[in-house]
């Protein structure tokens, strides 16, 4: 009984300590759960915000449209720089398993160089592995096919279908153009200075040099974007949304590519430039550098062997000899310096001087060409015959700083402006010039003796052809001067708005219409009975124009005789132009390098370009068809 | 006739406990309809869910017509044949990611693991039952023992999930039979001195997980990358969610494990924060059933097996929400009635079916 007590004694007390060990799980599960709660509430009241943006993020994908670039044409429409359909092969690293597997497998269906894998490679150093990146450009139709038939042992690799830069006329105005090439760092820090970073997501070419780089923003366009829902695969599901991307507007030169291209035969394998402007717009008609290069080669990133024999080439093919070439004027300079005395009032045209065959200044003998002199030389011989004591003499009377005031405003120089980035200044030389140019003191000293042989273009004179075709152009448009520019106006794609790059002259200089026609009859002369009369025989119009030698070497008191001299060592050739006199349409600057004299190679060259561009002549030999080309 | 139809319909539901069966049916619904928002993009799994859900309802059933003294026979045999089983699995399981957790029958593959999570309690439960008149503490070693055997064997595997529950469905049984709380104290000493020693022990991908949980930015697409998208699912849900159907990191694939073991975020990104607090609310509403069972429960036996049956379902909830949302680390534990899959859905099933047994069958027996 007692035992029996004690049992059930014993059963009450497990009976009420397993009851309180369920009120105490029940206290336990009690607050387990509203820890959930809690957990529950922070994530979805508190930090809801904040999760809400982590899944639109995870759930929109803002997806580029690259614009299309804009075209470039030439004035009467000739297409200089287009862009056409082409299929790529492209791999998106992150992907991809095995990258170098991956590779191997895809050349064994279509042709990778070792070009394409150096450029993946940057590519992919540069971090862009969540990108697609192209491992081949331009395939074929066929290597489309075999890769479409085979896609699916290539998890990661895709064709798309791209734009590509195409230049149709291959080497022909390349250095007025330029080309385009894959952005690098330096261009993105650009674009980022522009701020225009956002229109340049999806974007991978930017312009290099050329129109192509001036016009950059202008030919880009305005990027278009597509808000698209993507999986967790990063598959797009659905576009939620759509802005159009905006074309690039459209160039048009005021080039006149088949001049450019007379004018660029014409130099055959000699190196040197020309410009041809057009007097009363500034717009150039062409820009010749010779010799020059193929820009289609930069496009998708230049191959080794091509690029080491452009930059090691002796004649430096990609150097643009228009705008970055800096020459002593020569003779050319002589019917500038003959209006800057007629406007000083330090001659007048009938005045006349002795030339006995030199000059003496300061006990120091300056030679003229002609052995025994001119005799009685007035301006209008001094030009048609290019004599040096007239200007050695004029050069001394007027002093230098009148020189450098009058070629200042002639724009020499001085960069003229034109719409082609990394332009040249050039060298007017002055005291300040020295000044700012030398740094002992000695040295800075403008000397009397150096203003002489500024007088006829030598000396510390140095200048681009761009400026001398801007001076020309300007004495054939009697003194309205323009800032040269190879852009006549830009067509915007979406308005067809056409904006002019440049409609107004830049200044108006105050010459007297007498002294004008004073030089402008000189230069007439030069071709009919000067030193140009040989090249512009029988040519069907009127032309002013002045030939030019500028010295390379130095020959100390001797006479030069081109046979002797190396021919890096020869004199340069150059020639100016105007034509036709009465109303002049072309002006022009032509330098041969080492060409001797200007007579014999510049003018030439002039001769045909004017024949064409006035009369439509094609040069005696020259074919429709480009049938040589240079690699 | 009309009659006869109401008796037999009343002995048909006789063993059946309304409270408890009205949660299990809500929670089904809700899960019916999560499983198809989750699945229906691709391959909708509502149907097979639904004849899972009508087997686990007639286990249930079945379960609970049989009394708890047929229901303790059970005890030894499925014990037995588990434990046999587990250590065939260790030498002729196969490996599927990794782990040894199936046995071949030539026809079909079984988890013999998931028999466990019933047959400890239920075997436990008998040896005390058997032993209530006189408790010594050798007993609760030798409970211990009955539990750390197969525990350690699905660890091996290894499972964690599955060995995190047969181990607690075993420890809630010890735990309410009375097991000291100088002993209970002394094991979480224990276990807190063997803490580094067991992490030697996990294996690589277990130690990955446990850090992840610390910062899961760690591995954003690696093992963090789960972590990551349910708390933006479940955070980006709101107060009243995204819709039906209608969420985003749902439909667009970035759960993952969506139908299954996250399906919580599912659930969570479309129903928000007042959904969650229903779905709370239906748990603490079964567990507390549960316990108000287990107190009224008239041997020993039913006290043990429903106290901890009922904290197992406790488990299953709160491992699997606090995974889900990031504050437990990821181990592979169903939501109950919500997750897809059969074999959970029956086990749990037979949980609430012996509930109902030991609750319906109280005033018929008295010890």
């Amino acid at each position: 009984m007692l035992a029996h007590q004690s049992s059930l004694h014993a059963s009450d007390r497990a009976l009420s300590r397993f009851h309180f060990r369920v009120v105490l799980a029940a206290v336990l599960v009690l607050a387990a759960l509203s820890l959930l709660g809690a957990r529950f509430y922070y994530l979805q009241v508190v930090q809801h915000d904040y999760y809400s943006t982590r899944a639109e993020d995870n759930r929109i994908s803002v997806v580029p449209i690259v614009p299309n670039r804009g075209v470039i044409v030439d004035r009467s429409g000739i297409i200089l720089a287009r862009n056409y359909s082409a299929f790529t092969l492209e791999i998106t690293p992150s992907n991809v398993e095995d990258l170098e597997a991956t590779i191997d497998g895809l050349s064994q269906l279509v042709e990778i160089e070792s070009k394409d894998k150096r450029r993946f490679r940057k590519l992919l150093q540069e971090g862009r592995s969540f990108e697609s990146l192209p491992i081949r450009t331009r395939l074929t139709e066929e290597e489309v096919a075999r890769f479409a038939a085979n896609r699916y042992l290539f998890p990661g690799v895709e064709v798309k279908a791209r734009l590509f830069r195409q230049y149709p006329l291959g080497s022909v105005a390349s250095h007025a153009i330029g080309y385009i090439n894959r952005i690098n760092k330096r261009d993105l820090e650009k674009i980022a200075e522009q701020e225009q970073a956002a229109n340049y997501k999806g974007t991978d070419h930017i312009g290099k040099t050329g129109l192509e780089q001036r016009y950059e923003f202008a030919l880009h366009g305005e990027t278009g974007y597509e808000q698209v829902e993507i999986d967790a695969g990063g598959r797009a599901i659905r576009s939620l949304s759509r802005t159009p991307p905006v074309q690039g507007s459209h160039l048009t030169l005021t080039l006149d590519v088949k001049l450019q291209e007379i004018a660029e035969k014409a130099f055959g394998d000699r190196r040197g430039a020309l410009v041809a402007i057009e007097p009363s717009t500034g717009g150039i008609l062409a820009l010749v550098s010779s010799p020059t290069f193929d820009p289609n080669l930069f496009i998708d990133g230049i191959r080794t062997e091509d690029w080491d024999v452009l930059n090691t080439s002796r004649d430096r093919p990609m150097l643009n000899r228009a705008l970055n070439g800096t020459y002593p004027p020569g003779s050319t300079f002589k019917p500038f310096m003959a209006l800057a005395a007629l406007e000083t009032g330090r001659r007048t045209a009938g005045q006349s001087i002795w030339d006995p065959g030199y000059f003496n200044f300061g006990g120091h003998h300056f030679r003229d060409d002609k052995v025994g002199g001119h005799g009685m030389v007035d301006m209008y011989k001094s030009i048609v015959h290019s004599c040096d004591t007239y200007y050695y003499q004029l050069a001394t009377d007027m002093g230098i700083d009148a020189i450098a005031g009058f070629m200042g405003q002639l724009g020499f120089g001085q960069r003229t402006g034109v719409d082609l980035d990394g332009e040249s200044e050039g060298v007017l030389p002055s005291p300040e010039w020295k000044k700012r140019r030398f740094r002992r003191p000695e040295q800075q000293k403008w000397y009397a003796g150096e203003t002489v042989s500024i007088g006829i273009g030598q000396g510390y004179n140095s200048y681009t052809p761009i400026q001398l075709a801007q001076a020309t152009a300007t004495i054939a448009n009697n003194g309205v001067m323009f800032r040269p520019h190879l852009v006549k106006y830009l067509t915007d794609s979406r308005s067809g708005e056409k904006t002019l790059v440049e409609p107004e002259p830049l200044r108006r200089l105050p010459w007297k219409p007498q002294h004008i026609e004073t030089i402008k009859n000189a230069m007439i002369g030069v071709n009919t009975q000067g030193t140009g009369a040989r090249a512009f025989a029988g040519a069907g119009y009127t032309s002013g124009g002045k030939t030019g030698t500028s010295q390379v070497y130095s020959l100390k008191g001797s006479t030069y005789k081109e046979s002797a001299v190396r021919k890096e060592l020869r004199d340069h050739a150059l020639f100016i132009a105007f034509a036709p006199a009465e109303a002049p349409q072309i002006a022009l600057a032509v330098i041969v390098e080492n060409g001797g004299f200007g007579a014999q190679s510049a003018a030439p060259i002039a001769r045909m370009v004017i024949d064409y561009y006035l009369l439509g002549k094609l040069p005696k030999g020259a074919a429709e068809e480009d049938d040589v080309k240079e690699d | 006739m009309q009659e006869f139809l109401a008796r037999s319909w009343r002995g048909l539901i006789a063993h059946i406990d309304k409270p408890l069966l009205l949660i299990t049916l809500m929670l089904m619904a809700a899960g019916l309809a999560t499983v198809y928002s989750a699945t229906y993009d691709a391959n909708s799994h509502l149907a097979p869910q639904m004849v899972n859900m009508a087997i686990g309802l007639c286990a249930m059933w079945a379960v609970a017509q049989l009394p708890p003294q047929k229901l303790m026979r059970f005890g030894v045999p499925l014990y037995l044949v588990g434990v046999l089983l587990l250590i065939l699995v260790f030498f002729f399981g196969i490996k599927v990611n990794g782990a040894r957790r199936w046995l071949s029958l030539g026809f079909t593959r079984i988890q013999p693991s998931e028999l466990l999570k019933i047959a400890v309690p239920l075997m436990l439960a008998w040896y005390f039952h058997k032993h209530e008149a006189l408790l010594k503490f050798r007993h609760y070693v030798i409970a211990s023992l009955l539990l750390l055997l197969p525990f350690a064997l699905i660890a091996k595997q290894p499972d964690l999930g599955t060995a995190i529950l047969v181990g607690a469905a075993g420890f809630y049984v010890i735990f309410f039979a009375g097991l000291h709380w100088r002993v209970i104290g002394g094991l979480l000493a224990v276990a807190a001195a063997a803490a580094p020693f067991a992490w030697t022990m996990l294996h690589d991908y277990q130690r990955k997980r446990i850090l992840t949980l610390i910062d899961p930015t760690t591995d954003p697409l690696g093992s963090g990358y789960h972590i990551i998208q349910s708390t933006i699912a479940i955070g980006s849900g709101g107060n009243y969610g995204k819709g039906w159907l209608a969420g985003t990191q749902t439909h667009l694939e970035f759960i993952p494990e969506r139908h299954t073991d996250f399906i919580l975020a599912v659930f969570a990104e479309e129903r928000g924060l007042l959904g969650n607090g229903i779905l709370l609310l239906l748990y603490l509403l079964l567990i507390g059933r549960g316990l108000i069972i287990a107190g009224n429960a008239s041997t020993l036996f039913g006290r043990v097996l429903a106290g901890s049956v009922t904290l197992s379902f406790f488990t299953y909830v709160f491992v699997n929400m606090g995974m889900v949302s990031g504050i437990l680390p990821v181990v592979g534990v169903p939501l109950p009635f919500m997750s897809y899959g059969g074999t959970a859905l029956v086990t749990l099933s037979v949980g609430i079916g012996m509930l109902m047994s030991i609750n319906t069958h109280r005033m018929l027996v008295r010890t």
